[in-house]
């Protein structure tokens, strides 16, 4: 699996400093700890943004009150050595651990629904602000042409989608935003499944998906 | 905001001590340089200054009990604070844990030079140069992406600068810093 992967669209610069700080939507942090879960370049560049945080913090300063190094220590006293939890879920072929943790172990766990056009979706439980799903593809399967309203994220877990001259295989993620009109197709062959995450309804231009807008819950 | 060297300080080797002996001074030391610069973060970040004064005994507390965890190969101590505070911060602010990634077993074998200590000492020192040396503007602009307190579209309202150039001077920004420490 590792071997034959070959990412190459890799997540930016500006989304993995956000990351790194903390401060992103937890759809999209899902698709990011995905994303570094399958692909090891990106997360040495996540590695770097990582040590960037740590340059950001050396420059800021703000005074401690008196006595705070000994109400830690006194904290300490009462506290434990921390060792490292071993992996909570079985291994999945398809799914990362950070999202079986979300789905409740491997992709057989995924509690699907069917949504029309042979497309089948799980809706997946994070925090307002952003919505996360598993989306179900069949191969050849044209998907509704959208625009977007805010950003979305998907991220490839199986199978491949064309979206115009670009393929996006396993790892890769997919960025949009109000400025791209695209019109993604699952390759043919295996069922294409994605991780994507929007903090907006897409934005369907044809009658038919539109009308399914509501039921999709997209 | 004063920003004074720590290169002449081996952080690694002050936690070594923590986790081998219990090492209250080399504790003390580190204490009184990283617990002040994780409260400015924090509050940087939203908190108060009295969350920010808990959390960052917390943190410091944290550092303590995990001290045997920390991999001087892979990070900095400096770095390892940040993750440290921010997954405090976190916990405060969103009242639930972020996914994390899964351990690559599989990836690629650390560059020789990622393994050295040294080396990753001067990267840091470089790196905090790199940092003070960024245009203004663009400082400002990776400063928020850490500490979260304005968004892109905040930062676009406030200062009249479209929001594409905003994203495209972050990217420009980290892209300097990433080289430096290369």
């Amino acid at each position: 699996m590792s071997e034959a992967m070959h990412v190459k669209h890799e997540i930016g610069d500006e989304f993995l400093a956000s990351y790194a700080g903390g401060n992103m939507a937890e759809a999209f942090e899902l698709v990011i700890a995905c994303h570094l879960s399958l692909w090891a370049p990106a997360r040495a560049r996540y590695a770097t943004m990582e040590a960037i945080g740590g340059a950001v913090l050396e420059r800021e300063s703000a005074e401690m009150s008196a006595g705070s190094l000994e109400a830690t220590l006194a904290r300490i006293s009462g506290g434990a050595p921390i060792v490292p939890e071993p992996p909570r879920s079985p291994e999945c072929a398809v799914l990362p651990a950070p999202l079986r943790n979300y789905v409740g172990g491997r992709l057989e766990a995924v509690k699907w629904r069917p949504v029309g056009m042979g497309v089948r979706q799980a809706v997946l439980p994070v925090a307002k602000g952003a919505t996360a799903r598993l989306l179900s593809i069949p191969g050849g399967c044209e998907m509704p042409d959208h625009g977007h309203r805010g950003l979305e994220m998907t991220l490839v877990l199986q199978g491949a989608y064309l979206d115009g001259d670009e393929r996006f295989g396993r790892g890769d993620v997919e960025i949009a935003d109000e400025h791209l009109e695209h019109k993604p197709v699952a390759a043919p062959g295996e069922d294409c499944i994605c991780l994507a995450a929007t903090d907006a309804p897409l934005r369907f231009n044809a009658l038919l998906p539109r009308l399914f807008q509501p039921f999709l819950g997209i | 905001m004063e920003a004074r060297a720590t290169d002449q300080v081996d952080w690694a080797e002050a936690v070594r001590r923590v986790a081998a002996a219990g090492d209250q001074a080399a504790f003390a030391a580190l204490f009184a340089h990283f617990a002040p610069r994780v409260k400015g973060f924090l509050i940087r970040s939203g908190l108060s200054p009295a969350m920010a004064e808990d959390c960052a005994q917390e943190v410091m507390a944290t550092l303590w009990h995990k001290a045997g965890m920390f991999d001087p190969s892979k990070a900095s101590v400096a770095t390892w604070v940040f993750t440290i505070a921010r997954n405090r911060k976190i916990d405060i602010l969103r009242k639930q844990a972020r996914p994390e990634p899964e351990d690559l077993p599989w990836g690629p074998e650390p560059e020789p030079e990622q393994v050295d200590r040294l080396g990753l000492k001067q990267d840091s020192a470089r790196l905090g140069a790199a940092l003070s040396e960024l245009p203004e503007a663009q400082r400002k602009l990776v400063e928020a992406a850490y500490f979260g307190d304005l968004s892109h579209g905040e930062i676009a309202e406030k200062t009249g600068i479209p929001l594409g150039t905003i994203k495209s001077r972050l990217r420009l920004a980290l892209e300097k810093l990433r080289r430096a420490m290369q």
